[in-house]
């Protein structure tokens, strides 16, 4: 069955066709919300959730946008509640949560220009990003949704969402090329 | 326009040119330290791009409970909509007694009125 399909079956109530589409974007949307929360524990808790509520929201999806547009837009939401909730219930800084990425380059198209370390380098400083800026430099330069749709899915303005985009993306050089890092600059 | 104020405008310059950041364009392009900084940024944002691609496999075994989560959420929600929809259906009948029974109070009241004016007249 083509995506179409299966998104079909699904609005239907067809559990097996919605499994093969969260079969089929699992790691995508994993990596997603991996990326958007910069920790393992948290990314397991909004993936989950995430296609809960996708399950829970299939019969209005009209299937305009890919099924894994929609997830990213799904995701982005529970992830910017979930650290919201986060923050609320818990003392620890969420700043600077830096956990190993286990990342699986052979999976990847080889970026012809950066090397995997650079690569790698660019992931853990985005790890240690503040949440509300990570988020917005993750769904605007890795994930290129417009910032209307990002703002539509923090619950911002879209001024609000440019301005934090810029302080991510200032701190970003910052990590990455501030004297110090210079030496590893990407 | 001085380099810490053009500094300051880089990241959106990255995005490309607008009223917003023109003077700051003009000052980049006769000012090799803040070319440098832009070329930064650039190069950031193009790498950040490239991670879009970057999977990060997450531990075996969370699709099956994703999978085993979301057949639970079903069933619950198959339940939820099996008990709302028998609760309809006892409210349905319920009501029906109750509407009929009145019905059939107001008729024996009405034909008791009658026999009564027919027995005073």
């Amino acid at each position: 069955m083509d995506e179409a399909e299966l998104i079909g079956a699904a609005r239907s109530g067809d559990r097996e066709a919605f499994d093969e589409l969260v079969r089929r974007t699992f790691v995508d949307t994993f990596t997603l919300a991996r990326r958007l929360t910069g920790n393992e524990e948290d990314a397991r808790d909004v993936v989950q959730e995430s296609y809960l509520r996708a399950w829970r929201a299939i019969g209005k999806f009209r299937g305009e946008a890919q099924f894994s547009t929609w997830m990213y837009r799904i995701t982005a939401n529970t992830a910017s509640t979930h650290l919201r909730r986060r923050k609320r219930h818990r003392a620890e800084p969420l700043d600077n949560v830096v956990e190993p990425a286990e990342e699986r380059p052979e999976l990847q198209p080889s970026p012809a220009v950066e090397s995997v370390d650079s690569l790698q380098r660019i992931g853990a400083a985005l790890d240690e990003l503040p949440p509300k800026l990570r988020v917005l430099v993750v769904l605007k330069d890795v994930y290129g949704l417009p910032h209307e749709a990002i703002a539509e899915e923090l619950g911002i303005s879209v001024p609000a969402a440019k301005v934090r985009l810029h302080r991510a993306r200032r701190k970003l050089r910052d990590l990455l090329y501030e004297e110090g890092a210079e030496a590893h600059a990407v | 326009m001085r380099c810490d104020e053009v500094a300051a405008l880089l990241p959106s310059l990255v995005d490309g040119v607008d009223e917003t950041n023109l003077a700051a364009e003009r000052h980049v392009q006769r000012c090799l330290r803040c070319q440098t900084d832009l070329v930064r940024y650039r190069k950031l944002v193009r790498n950040l791009e490239l991670l879009r691609t970057r999977y990060i496999e997450p531990n075996p075994g969370l699709l099956a409970e994703t999978l085993a989560a979301l057949s639970d959420a079903a069933e619950r929600g198959a339940v939820r909509t099996l008990v709302t929809s028998r609760r309809l259906a006892y409210a349905g009948a319920i009501g029906g007694t109750v509407a009929t029974a009145a019905t059939a109070l107001l008729i024996a009241r009405s034909r008791r009125r009658g026999a009564l004016r027919v027995l005073a007249s």
